[in-house]
């Protein structure tokens, strides 16, 4: 009994001790946003997320200064006028993995997250389908979703609500490697 | 007991494990970031590149053109007859273009004095936080302006070099809050050729601007220019030189920045208004002014990047 006892504890304990969490530091998210009279594009490269499959919850904190546009007065306008990014310098989203994958072995996964974005101040939910292909040397998750801005109170005055879209585009991808300690 | 007991060593091993990876990944993400800090640059400390007659600590972004079209009239006391100044104005086109992100240069040309003018400008600080902390942001600006007005005696000798007349200015700035910024501009004026003996060729002066935004798109800016006494002692037609003090504000469109101020200053750029206004502001002698300006972007900045990125890589690969 003790001996069986053991096993398990010890067993239990390997597993924790395994790497079940991967993580980047320059994930890769991109908004876009389609208007009658110009399309917009940002594109940030310094997204931290973590994935652990174990839990098959995920997430990832976005800075919003570090997204970047093609025109640099956009970029003024996005962080000063939009998402006042001195206030609320990252978004940040909490979620978790709605199928039962195993995602120790090999091989791409069709995977839906639902879970809580938190930006501008305003906290909502989403879902978002995406894919994740596990490796050997790590696992590539990539996603789309689309935020409504009035849902996170970001606010776009009338002289250019012809160049910026209501709902944008957001799309995730992640280069996820196994976390060291 | 025993197995109780075992059941609650098994507990102790699972439940931690279980609750701290749901919740805790935001905040192991908090600690990863902390590992990781990035240089936090204070964006937009002034609205565009002028904080009124002066300019500001703020260039134009790379491969960004600002066409500036600034306008300034007559004496609000000229009354109904000169339509309070409107009748008399003063005009001054100019082209800015960002060369990097911290190195603008600029030309323009004003009808006062018919004068045309060129400027390098060079973001030295930047006022940050995070993995490195800058209190302050620190630019340098040099122009020249070439007075093309008709000689008022042309029978005797005059030289090229008496039209010229240069600046020199550090400008210091500090963005305190979302809504309120400072700058303190030590400014040196060399002219060339002066009126009378006991003028000095080369004027000092301090410039002292503030603007507090009131909301998103509108800001309120003020600005001082404070010439110690004894530096200019000649009449500038006719009246004592004074110090330059101008309220304005910052209206601002999409790609637009609307200005419109009242000064007692008539000139525009930084030898007319630091050392030739002559207005008194309590005697109502005060001009309304007001510039448009209009940013192009004449190629994107991040694609560029890219391709130096690109070509440094190449140049490292052909190297090893």
């Amino acid at each position: 009994m003790k001996k069986t006892l053991l096993a398990i504890a010890i067993l239990t304990v390997s597993i924790t001790a395994q790497a079940q969490k991967f993580s980047t530091r320059s994930g890769f998210i991109r908004f876009f946003s389609e208007a009658p009279l110009e399309n917009i594009e940002a594109n940030n490269r310094q997204v931290t997320s973590i994935l652990d499959i174990g839990t098959k919850s995920m997430a990832f904190s976005v800075l919003m200064k570090s997204f970047e546009f093609e025109k640099a007065l956009m970029q003024e306008h996005f962080n000063e006028k939009y998402v006042h990014s001195d206030k609320y310098p990252n978004a940040k989203f909490n979620g978790k993995i709605q199928e039962n994958l195993d995602l120790n072995k090999p091989g791409t996964y069709a995977a839906t997250v639902v879970g809580e974005l938190d930006m501008h101040g305003v906290k909502k939910n989403y879902t978002g389908k995406g894919t994740l292909v596990v490796s050997e040397s790590g696992i590539k998750g990539t996603c789309k979703f689309k935020i409504t801005l009035a849902d996170h109170n970001i606010e776009i005055p009338s002289p250019v609500k012809d160049k910026i879209a209501p709902v944008v585009e957001v799309t995730v991808d992640m280069d996820y490697k196994p976390m060291t300690k | 007991m025993r197995r109780i007991v075992a059941a609650l060593i098994l507990a102790a091993f699972w439940l931690p494990m279980a609750s701290f990876a749901q919740d805790d990944l935001l905040s192991e993400l908090d600690q990863m970031e902390k590992k990781e800090e990035k240089i936090d640059f204070a964006s937009a400390t002034f609205k565009t590149t002028r904080l009124i007659n002066g300019h500001s600590i703020e260039t134009n972004g790379e491969g960004v053109l600002l066409f500036l079209i600034s306008h300034r009239f007559g004496r609000l006391t000229g009354g109904p007859y000169e339509y309070f100044g409107l009748d008399n104005a003063n005009i001054r086109f100019g082209f800015e273009y960002g060369v990097t992100d911290r190195f603008d240069i600029g030309i323009g040309r004003s009808s006062f004095e018919k004068t045309y003018d060129g400027y390098l400008k060079y973001k030295l600080l930047r006022q940050s936080k995070g993995k490195r902390k800058m209190p302050l942001s620190v630019t340098l600006f040099t122009s020249i302006a070439i007075k093309t007005l008709k000689w008022p005696d042309e029978t005797r000798e005059n030289y090229f070099s008496s039209r010229l007349f240069y600046t020199y200015q550090i400008l210091i700035a500090r963005k305190f809050s979302d809504r309120f910024s400072l700058q303190l501009t030590p400014t040196i004026v060399h002219r060339n050729l002066v009126a009378a003996k006991n003028d000095r060729n080369t004027v000092f002066a301090l410039m002292a601007g503030g603007r507090a935004k009131l909301t998103g798109s509108l800001a309120l800016n003020l600005e001082y220019c404070w010439v110690p006494r004894g530096q200019i002692n000649s009449l500038y037609n006719g009246e004592q030189v004074q110090d330059a003090l101008s309220i304005g504000l910052d209206i601002e469109t999409g790609g637009h920045v609307f200005q419109v101020y009242f000064s007692n200053s008539r000139g525009i750029i930084e030898k007319a208004f630091l050392t030739e206004t002559n207005g008194l502001w309590w005697k109502g002698d005060v001009h309304f002014g007001f510039s448009i300006s209009r940013v192009f972007t004449v190629y994107d900045r991040n694609k560029a990047a890219q391709k130096r990125q690109e070509k440094r890589l190449k140049r490292q690969v052909m190297k090893s």
